[in-house]
């Protein structure tokens, strides 16, 4: 007992490095009540619960909160940890955070689908609160007054009638002998003094003084560097290399083999292990390397695009029928079809992949930027054949995520290097892998139908995807039979009160890797979809608002945020010739959002975007500042996608680079930017990190037809070319 | 190979590397300044700028060669307690989301802010420019620019 005790406590003081603490609460799930449960870890270290571990106070007064949530520049550094500190009596600088290691039990430590706020909402407080009451129980025991004279309030516990306190640290080995309260009293919103409230973010002074420790930034004595040669058409296969040249440059001292690992696409690599970064670059373009392209440098995306509107003559599968889509519109009086494209586009964080690993007896210990700890601990232990306990993840700041980061190639081509060399090594993309070798953001076509009535209502209603698949590409499995949920996600979830409504979907293959990118399919549907209904205001005669409002006659969050846009945004004002504005929402699993973009029409005929107003909808805000920050960041990403560069391919290889040629939105193109938050409380939280994207394509769009009468179906497009 | 010596933040530093080695991987990997960041290597996106005698270049495309007899500054170089007043200000504004690229955002507003101490929306634009930001923040830069601005002429006045 005693030993087993022992071990529990010896691992996880290895996970967290905290070598004092007096009371550690941590969240269980109990197989006896089948609920998520608080654990007093300082008595139970023992048990055989998988414990999560989330808060420590130490006698010398040190408290620390684990953060399972990678920081990836969406705020969860500050907003997750304040969930516990809200109810803990506690502020932000009394604590220390530390991001999990995916080798506890910490369940979900995946960051994406904008949760980790409103998934950790409850059973985060719930522990801050457990830990506050154990507080002041303990103190009201020690000074033998009852409970409810106590109250506990920036890390202390006070004593309210004689003014005596006494400190967490002092506090934390006493509370630690009590049992822990199952069911703490959370506080009234009402007294929030964190959530909700305007919070400094805490990794805000690291990021402004080169302290912030990003994947790259990791060191280990004896590092190697590495950089790895891949084939340039994807999907190629690794024939010979002759590597005489390379390992002539001095400085580099291996040359290995390596595997790229996305679901079930492998891909082959050839890495130049140096002593420095420079000196493997310099090795890698000495490599002579012969590929097998498989073909696929027949692969062109001109005509891949060609392919997917013949196949949007298909009837494609059914993602959702209500009333009688095929008669209503077949007897409309007015038909309406219109066709859409989004490209192929890369995510492209600014600190492009990495990862360092240090191979030793059959573990691996590994540093990086990642957007999940879990991913990258059981994506590694899969592809080199060892054990999960065997792996130590080491999260660092990520230097952007966006999706990219759920995937773990990177991760593995670097703990495979380290395997085969023996010697820890930092793998390094460059800018131009980063941008050309995926995984990337799927092509995704739309084929829209409506029929209008004589009075401009829409009686039928058709939104069909054509589009490869994420799940097609790097699953094990996938059903061909049936329609693919993640390619129609959103399309069917809008509140428009339409009568008759048929969406489908069309798969088209593909040999290219796909991944989620922020707001996945959203940031592909929500343009056709919103586009569309604008086209469907204009052939009615009517303004888009009030049309889209006609069709919400009931309540709905849509109907709040696009009445709260018409108010922010002057909507009924008259604008002066040559400016326009437009309009669109989305509403998805992430949340929701709409924009209102107005533009004007340049002497040069270019178009400038002036202004973008956003409404998000969050219920329960944790950190409004935050939220902003957000919205407006996920706005710059969404104007990048729609007025920018696609990634397009020529015999199999990825045209684009780097930014020069596949360009970012940059400071002289801003538009000014006003966001404001919907959040009427209660307990449903909404997601932040991507309901600000999708519908600023469609919003853009729109204005530009309102300003110059130009519909615009195809992204990306340049605002310098618009007719 | 070659013996050189640096003056970074002040203090010389001798390295014995490549001379044509890029001087962001000499003040990242020999120096062990890990501030300054790699974003494309190709004096695109900002990410390494670093200041030689006050002014702005891209560390990624420099050969670290041409840097030898010039004052280097860093951002760990620009104050010793995050008390800039660019710093100040991005702190206030609450600038940055992932970070990333703030080192080379903040080193190319100090060489701004070194000429120029009421800069209009345009001499902004002028100057940042050249540095990107995936996470968008660059609205917030640009209050914080200002407000930096102001920082620095009421500390005149006062
Ligand atoms: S890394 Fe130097 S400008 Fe991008
Ligand atoms: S803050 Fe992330 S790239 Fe600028």
């Amino acid at each position: 007992m005693e030993q087993s005790s022992n071990i529990a406590r010896r691992k996880f003081l290895k996970i967290t490095g905290i070598t004092g603490a007096a009371l550690v609460l941590g969240v269980g799930f109990s197989e006896k009540d089948k609920i998520a449960r608080v654990f007093n870890m300082s008595a139970d270290a023992g048990q055989s619960h998988e414990l999560t571990p989330y808060i420590f106070i130490e006698k010398s007064g040190v408290i620390t909160i684990m953060n399972p949530k990678a920081e990836m520049g969406q705020g969860t550094y500050q907003s997750v940890p304040a969930l516990i500190a809200e109810e803990l009596e506690v502020s932000l600088e009394q604590v220390i955070v530390k991001f999990t290691s995916g080798q506890a039990k910490y369940k979900d430590q995946s960051t994406g689908g904008s949760s980790s706020v409103n998934s950790n909402y409850f059973p985060l407080r719930n522990v801050g609160a457990s830990a506050k009451e154990m507080l002041i129980i303990a103190a009201s025991k020690q000074w033998n007054v009852p409970v409810a004279e106590c109250y506990a309030e920036n890390a202390k516990v006070f004593h309210k009638p004689s003014g005596k306190s006494l400190t967490y640290g002092q506090l934390a080995e006493p509370a630690s002998k009590l049992d822990v309260p199952q069911k703490p009293k959370l506080k009234d919103p009402r007294d929030f003094k964190i959530l909700g409230k305007q919070v400094a973010r805490q990794d805000i002074p690291l990021k402004v003084s080169g302290k912030a420790l990003f994947g790259i930034d990791a060191e280990v004595p004896g590092m190697l560097y590495a950089s790895i040669e891949r084939c340039p058409v994807l999907g190629g296969k690794l024939v010979s290399f002759d590597d005489s040249a390379a390992l002539k440059i001095k400085g580099v001292q291996r040359v290995v083999k390596t595997e790229r690992v996305l679901g079930k696409i492998k891909y082959m690599g050839v890495a130049v292990v140096a002593d420095n970064y420079w000196a493997a670059l310099q090795g890698r373009k000495a490599l002579k390397v012969q590929w097998d392209y498989q073909g696929y440098d027949q692969f062109n995306s001109r005509d891949y695009e060609q392919s997917l509107r013949v196949l949007s003559k298909k009837e494609g599968l059914v993602a959702h029928n209500e009333g009688n889509f095929d008669r209503q519109f077949a007897g409309a009086p007015h038909k309406i079809e219109a066709f859409y494209e989004t490209p192929f586009v890369s995510h492209s964080p600014m600190e492009p992949m990495n990862c360092l690993a240090q191979w030793k007896d059959g573990k691996v210990e590994v540093w990086l930027s990642s957007q999940g700890a879990e991913w990258t601990r059981d994506t590694i232990a899969e592809s080199l054949g060892i054990s999960k306990e065997d792996v130590y993840v080491n999260m660092q700041f990520n230097g952007g995520g966006f999706g990219r980061r759920i995937l773990q190639d990177f991760a593995v081509e670097a703990a495979g290097i380290s395997r085969a060399i023996n010697k820890p090594v930092k793998v390094i993309w460059t800018r131009e892998d980063d941008t050309q070798l995926g995984p990337f953001r799927p092509m995704t076509f739309s084929a829209m139908k409506a029929g209008l009535s004589n009075d401009g209502k829409v009686t039928a209603f058709q939104h069909k995807v054509i589009s490869p698949s994420i799940d097609a590409t790097t699953a094990a499995k996938y059903d061909k039979s049936k329609a693919d949920e993640t390619m129609v996600e959103g399309i069917s979830s809008q509140p428009y009160e339409i009568p008759n409504m048929k969406n489908t979907y069309v798969f088209s293959d593909i040999h290219l890797p796909l991944t989620w990118w922020r707001s996945v399919t959203a940031s592909t549907v929500a343009f056709p979809h919103e586009s569309f209904v604008d086209e469907l205001a204009v052939a009615a005669g009517k303004d888009p608002l009030e049309y889209r409002l006609e069709m919400l006659t009931k309540p709905s969050d849509t109907k709040r945020v696009l009445t709260k846009l018409k108010e922010v945004s002057g909507w009924d004002k008259p604008l002066p010739a040559g400016k326009g504005r437009g309009i669109a929402q989305w509403v998805f699993f992430a949340g929701l959002c709409g924009h209102v973009v107005e533009v004007s029409k340049q002497k040069d005929n270019s178009i400038k975007v002036d202004k973008v107003y956003a409404v998000i909808d969050l219920g329960t805000v944790v950190n409004p500042d935050n939220v902003r920050s957000q919205v407006e960041g996920a706005i710059v990403m969404a104007l990048t996608a729609a007025t920018k560069d696609a990634i397009t391919f020529e015999n199999g290889k990825t045209m684009q680079s780097n930014f020069h040629n596949y360009r970012m939105v940059r400071m002289n193109e801003m538009p000014v930017i006003e966001v404001h938050i919907l959040a009427e409380g209660g307990p449903v939280i909404k997601g932040v990190g991507e309901p600000g994207l999708p519908s600023l394509a469609p919003a853009l769009c729109n204005a530009i037809f309102a300003a110059t009468g130009t519909r615009i179906r195809k992204l990306p497009f340049d605002l310098n070319k618009i007719a | 190979m070659a013996e050189l010596t640096l003056t970074i933040n002040g203090q010389t530093h001798k390295v014995d590397v490549d001379p044509q080695m890029p001087l962001l991987w000499v003040i990242r990997d020999f120096i062990g300044l890990k501030g300054t960041k790699f974003g494309c290597g190709i004096a695109q996106c900002g990410a390494c700028t670093v200041h030689f005698d006050g002014e702005p270049i891209r560390s990624c495309s420099y050969p670290v060669a041409g840097a030898v007899g010039k004052k280097i500054t860093t951002i760990e170089g620009i104050s010793e307690h995050i008390d800039h007043p660019i710093q100040k200000a991005w702190i206030a504004q609450q600038v940055p989301q992932c970070g990333y690229c703030q080192s080379g955002q903040i080193m190319s507003a100090a060489a701004l802010l070194n000429h120029n101490h009421t800069p209009t929306d345009a001499d902004i634009d002028a100057a940042m420019s050249g540095n990107i930001c995936r996470c968008g923040t660059y609205q917030r830069i640009r209050r914080a620019i200002h407000q930096a601005a102001d920082l620095i002429n009421n500390n005149k006045t006062a």
